[in-house]
């Protein structure tokens, strides 16, 4: 030890220093190894990004040829397809393809399902997040995470078995099959979508904001609905939108409860079908695998699939429109 | 306004602070600190629990009205505490309870029957850190109006406007009432708070270290208007500063380890404490 040292710092400090002075002059890791395994976890990284690209670019390649050739065939013609409510794919000489008979489906069962699942998921939300005691959270919250565990066939089932009797109890004009019973159901499927993401949404507004209202003499309702809901609006919108495309594109609950008449109607208690359903009698029935009415499912899940994009983008827009920065 | 104890009115008699009298920290509350002054918020015997943790032993002090009260101390004195008991802001904490009594005027603040929304309207508070809504600078302040009175559209532009004249904010924000609060500079943004709060018509206004998120020029100019506004208005505000507790202050309690340890004017509590820990605080030997 330098006497140099030995005035800097006490004595038995000394044998510390000298120590870690060693270890500090010990060569570091090799500057290529690291050099290369960045390298390497850089382009792991960007094949993973690539992959769902890819995968995304085939399905809409896919999509697209299969598309294009529907629209080659002589039985189909824009005008029809994009002009007519009549979808009727499988009769022989009378073959028409409207596909609004199919939006008209998807759009009364998603109407249904939101009528439920939205103000419910929300109110529901704000009371988890605002009201309910520490207890009632814990217990709530999982029991929803539940529900929304459940296969989809078995809400099919519930809507057939269950839904649609006590519908049928209620009002006798209800058949079946129905938009009504397949909407609740999708509903009660979208409910803790809506409710565990808004939930979310309201919690991350910060606390601060709700002391601020508090301390002004507001009442809880005051606080959650004129503080912390639009603050929280653009995750709630968000969550709303999720909801709306999970409903769009349901399927199972549908195919088991809303039947198989594809019709262009605005009566719940009336069978209908969606464009799920509609591709999902066709990929599992007894329709030979080429054809028009084959080729129409590509076209319909084309149409599907720009729907649910649009319901994407329009998300992304609103939500940015209404982004609000807390601090 | 209930008083029951006032002894004079003196809501004249408080002069401004001079601009220059930053330097001469003492000089504005000498004159004060022999006036006789009148109870705003009463405690005596207050206990208080945070779960099993005791934050409060047995505090008794008075607040008196139209004065700038500093509450001082390290953290996790209990000074905070205090504070949130005056307006039931510990309601919001399911652990929190206490014992013993807090009066403002008549009104036992304590008590399980007190209508919280009326007290906090009667009781205003402003944070340690801004919080303005994610609304627009008028929104902000017309939120507790909105709350509490119904009042045309001009009532409560004239209601806004007097608020931020109040809190010293109206000349930089007029032009832009409808931008976002959350636009403004810190400094504007903590006084849009404390206009926010004045625009309930308060009698008491507390404040959590106001100036602990701001810079010094900020915070200058929310001293100043802490000091006009007591004029008006009872304020407690509860500092880490201690040359903030001297600067703006007329009466200063200090707390240590949830107990009050001293309280007094100012000046007599920064000059010449009774207490030995009083005097180590103060002078900055811990803390």
């Amino acid at each position: 030890m330098s006497s140099a040292n030995s005035l800097a710092t006490p004595t038995w400090r000394g044998d510390l220093d000298d120590r870690v002075g060693k270890y500090l002059g010990r060569s570091h890791r090799s500057l290529k190894l690291v050099r290369g395994r960045e390298t390497v976890i850089y382009a792991i990284l960007i094949a993973s990004g690539l992959f769902s690209l890819l995968i995304t670019g085939a399905i809409i390649y896919v999509l697209a040829i299969e598309t294009v050739s529907f629209f080659k065939s002589d039985e189909v013609t824009f005008a029809n397809f994009f002009g007519s409510t009549t979808w009727n794919p499988l009769l022989g000489g009378t073959k028409s393809f409207g596909i609004w008979a199919l939006i008209c489906g998807t759009m009364l069962v998603t109407a249904i399902a939101m009528s439920i699942a939205l103000p419910l998921g929300l109110i529901t939300a704000i009371y988890l997040s605002e009201y309910a005691p520490r207890g009632v959270r814990n217990v709530l919250k999982p029991v929803l995470e539940v529900l929304a565990g459940v296969p989809t066939v078995v809400y099919g089932f519930f809507a057939l078995m269950t839904i649609t009797p006590i519908l049928q109890w209620l009002h006798s004009g209800f058949s079946v099959y129905n938009a009504a019973s397949a909407g609740i159901a999708v509903g009660i499927l979208c409910l803790p979508t809506v409710c565990s993401l808004a939930e979310d949404a309201l919690q991350a507004v910060p606390r601060g904001l709700r002391e601020g209202a508090y301390g002004l003499g507001a009442t809880r309702f005051d606080v959650s609905v004129k503080v912390v809901v639009p603050a929280a609006l653009s995750g709630i919108i968000s969550a709303f939108l999720l909801a709306i495309a999970r409903a769009v594109g349901e399927t199972m609950i549908v195919a088991l409860a809303a039947g198989s008449l594809a019709q262009a109607t605005l009566d719940p208690r009336q069978q209908v079908q969606t464009m799920t359903g509609f591709m999902v009698q066709m990929a599992s029935g007894d329709v030979s695998n080429y054809g028009t009415e084959y080729y129409s499912m590509y076209a319909v899940a084309f149409t599907l699939f720009v729907m649910t994009l649009a319901l994407t983008m329009v998300g992304n827009l609103v939500r940015r429109r209404f982004r609000e920065a807390y601090e | 306004m209930s008083n029951p104890i006032t002894l004079t009115d003196e809501a004249t008699a408080i002069e401004p602070r001079p601009r220059d009298g930053r330097q001469t920290h003492f000089a504005h509350s000498r004159d004060q600190a022999s006036e006789p002054t009148t109870l705003a918020i009463g405690v005596r015997d207050l206990n208080a629990w945070y779960g099993d943790f005791q934050a409060l032993h047995s505090i008794s002090l008075d607040i008196p009205a139209n004065r700038v009260s500093a509450l001082i101390g390290p953290s996790g004195c209990g000074k905070s505490t205090l504070l949130r008991w005056f307006n039931r802001m510990n309601d919001t904490i399911p652990t929190a309870h206490a014992r013993g009594s807090v009066h403002l005027g008549d009104t036992d603040l304590l008590s399980r029957t007190t209508d919280v929304v009326d007290l906090r309207r009667r009781i205003g508070i402003v944070f340690q850190r801004p919080n303005p809504f994610p609304k627009s600078i008028f929104d902000n302040v017309a939120f507790g109006p909105r709350l509490h009175m119904k009042l045309s559209r001009t009532e409560l532009q004239d209601v806004v406007e007097w608020a931020l004249r109040k809190a010293a904010v109206w000349d930089e924000v007029k032009d832009r009432l409808a931008s976002p609060a959350l636009g403004l500079s810190g400094g504007q943004q903590q006084r849009l708070c404390i206009a926010r709060a004045i625009a309930v018509g308060p009698e008491v206004l507390l404040m959590d270290e106001p100036c602990s998120a701001l810079d010094p020029a900020s915070t200058l100019a929310v001293e100043d208007l802490i000091f006009e506004l007591r004029r008006q208005y009872t304020i407690v505000i509860v500092t880490h500063n201690m040359q903030q507790a001297a600067r703006c202050s007329d009466q200063t309690a200090f707390f240590y380890e949830g107990r009050l340890i001293e309280v007094g004017a100012t000046t007599t509590v920064f000059t010449k404490p009774k207490q030995q820990q009083t005097e180590d605080y103060v002078s900055g030997k811990f803390g």
